[in-house]
């Protein structure tokens, strides 16, 4: 056995490997829920299409993405193997077990939480990233006026009214009308597949069952990897925690909660 | 006498580590709330003799909390509802007359039951074989002054060193995880110069051991500090992992 495999094969190197691609998804989530903020910008999806087309043809994200399913599947198969072996550990269990009196009951229940996220993680998707990739998604051609800003949008068409597709993902031109330079795009419409998606109450249900669920699977995991990972100092302690708290247990999840409920209630 | 309780206990009875082993209920009649929890159980036991019967067995040694023999699980939690005390040094005032207390022993794969609340604990020894120590030479004594030390890293060190090897964070951890005693054990040497020649064969060894004997690997969920009764902190655990990984990294032997 290479020194390596000795490692990771270790109690110790396995929860590294926890730790390390359960960090990066949370260096992931900030990316994620920043980006997805633009959602919210009333400019009939073109930000958030714009910003859609770019996660999906820059180079760099692509292979960053790569590294990301690899490290869900990773993180989530050793997770739950090292909760089964962790079970096994203790084949004949306590008569009662008073868990609330020494640890709080997110670090006991992580492979639950884990499991909620990872079926939410499927249905995300399938709805979103495989409709943009292998879908049908219709196209949409916004019109910017460059001198007010002003921005129409409508169904890329052809003369019978039938959808168009492109072969890029989207196609820039400048035009003039009327003497005025307007900047048409045309592109993917993901933002009319989102809240179209979104109009469905039971699917929102899901969507802010798992957000909670991902709030305590972070409240204890963001701190907990960087325990194993050694590093425990009164010095940075209280960031450490600080940023568990309010930013992954709480900004986060509710910036992610705040999409689905937008378009059900207010779009 | 005033004051005195009368309890039902609810204790694991298991003839040999094969048995199935179950519950029995016992009535204990006018305990003194100043007699400690094992001396309770020597009442119960004196009875049970008289009565023919065989008494329930448990581990214990000192009865003043520095020998880390007794091992009780107590309603839920190791060694009772009280912080930093052990069994033998929790008391019966502790409880209010007319309590049911369920007794069980540490259950652990690794800790296999011997009889009732006995269970076997030498694959802690196993660990502390495996590099839970240092290589003296024999002579003379070095003087104690030629070896510098920061008060600061003395101070954790003995902090460290006060584990009793009594097995609780392994009871009280939800994946049966020895990852407290082992750091405690890594980090006492790991604090001193004494420790720094076999610093990093030692924590490769002993989590070696600690992983052969079957030990759950440690997701941080603090269930083993709140439990000690000697106050073993976590940061000693972020320490072993520290080592660890830096001495897999960096180790002289390939
Ligand atoms: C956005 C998704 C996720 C993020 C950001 C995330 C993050 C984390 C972090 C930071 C930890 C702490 C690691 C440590 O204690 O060393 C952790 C632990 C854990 N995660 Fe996740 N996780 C995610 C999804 C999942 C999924 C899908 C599963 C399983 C199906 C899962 C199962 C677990 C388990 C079982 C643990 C506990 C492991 C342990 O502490 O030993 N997680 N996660
Ligand atoms: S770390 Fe604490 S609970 Fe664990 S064996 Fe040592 S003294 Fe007992
Ligand atoms: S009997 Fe020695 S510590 Fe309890």
């Amino acid at each position: 056995m290479s020194w390596l495999t000795r490692m990771f094969s270790s109690t110790i190197g396995q929860k590294l490997i926890v730790a390390l691609t359960g960090l990066f998804l949370c260096t992931f989530l900030v990316v994620h829920m920043t980006g997805n903020l633009q959602l919210f910008k009333d400019d009939h999806g073109m930000s958030f299409n714009m910003y859609s087309v770019f996660m999906t043809t820059n180079p760099l994200i692509k292979t960053v993405s790569y590294i990301l399913y690899f490290s869900i599947l990773f993180h989530a198969f050793k997770g739950l193997h090292l909760a089964y072996k962790n079970m096994k550990a203790r084949p004949v269990g306590y008569a009662v077990v008073n868990g609330k009196a020494n640890s709080h009951w997110t670090s006991r229940y992580m492979g639950i939480l884990g499991t909620i996220i990872l079926v939410f993680i499927v249905v995300h998707m399938n709805d979103f990233w495989a409709e943009y990739k292998f879908g049908h998604i219709p196209y949409v051609q916004y019109t910017e006026n460059l001198e007010s800003g002003e921005i129409t949008a409508k169904p890329y068409a052809d003369e019978a009214g039938n959808p168009k597709s492109i072969a890029n993902k989207a196609e820039e031109t400048i035009v003039s009308i009327n003497g005025v330079d307007h900047k048409i795009t045309i592109t993917k419409d993901l933002y009319a597949e989102v809240a179209e998606t979104f109009k469905n109450p039971l699917l929102v249900a899901l969507y802010l069952i798992s957000m909670f669920a991902i709030g305590f699977h972070l409240y204890h995991g963001f701190q907990s990897g960087f325990q194993t990972l050694g590093l425990n100092h009164p010095r940075y302690n209280p960031a450490i925690q600080f940023l568990s708290t309010w930013v992954f247990a709480i900004i986060i999840p509710a910036g992610f909660a705040a999409m689905p409920l937008y378009f059900l209630l207010i779009k | 006498m005033s004051g005195n309780m009368n309890l039902t206990l609810k204790v694991w009875r298991q003839k040999n580590k094969d048995d199935r082993g179950k519950f029995e209920t016992y009535p204990v009649q006018h305990i003194s709330p100043d007699m400690s929890f094992l001396e309770m159980f020597d009442v119960l036991n004196e009875r049970l003799i008289n009565e023919g019967k065989d008494p329930v067995a448990f581990d214990h040694d000192c009865r003043e909390g520095i020998c880390g023999m007794c091992s009780m699980f107590i309603n839920g939690r190791p060694h009772g509802p009280l912080q930093g005390v052990t069994t033998c040094q929790l008391h019966m005032r502790s409880f209010k007359n007319g309590d049911t207390i369920v007794v069980e022993p540490w259950r652990a794969s690794a800790f296999p039951v011997i009889k009732d609340l006995a269970v076997d604990r030498s694959a802690f020894d196993r660990i502390i074989s495996a590099g839970g120590f240092i290589s003296v030479n024999t002579g003379n004594a070095q003087d104690a002054n030629s070896i510098p030390i920061p008060k600061d890293d003395a101070d954790a060190a003995f902090a460290a060193a006060t584990c009793i090897g009594c097995g609780a964070c392994v009871a009280a951890c939800k994946n049966a995880s020895a990852m407290l005693f082992v750091s405690a054990k890594v980090s006492q040497f790991a604090l001193l110069p004494q420790g720094q020649a076999e610093r990093q064969e030692r924590v490769l060894n002993m989590v070696a051991q600690m992983d052969a004997e079957g030990f759950g690997s440690c997701t941080n969920t603090g269930a083993c500090e709140a439990e000690c009764p000697k106050g073993i902190s976590l940061s000693n655990i972020a320490r072993m992992n520290r080592d660890y990984i830096g001495a897999q990294l960096s180790v002289q032997k390939a």
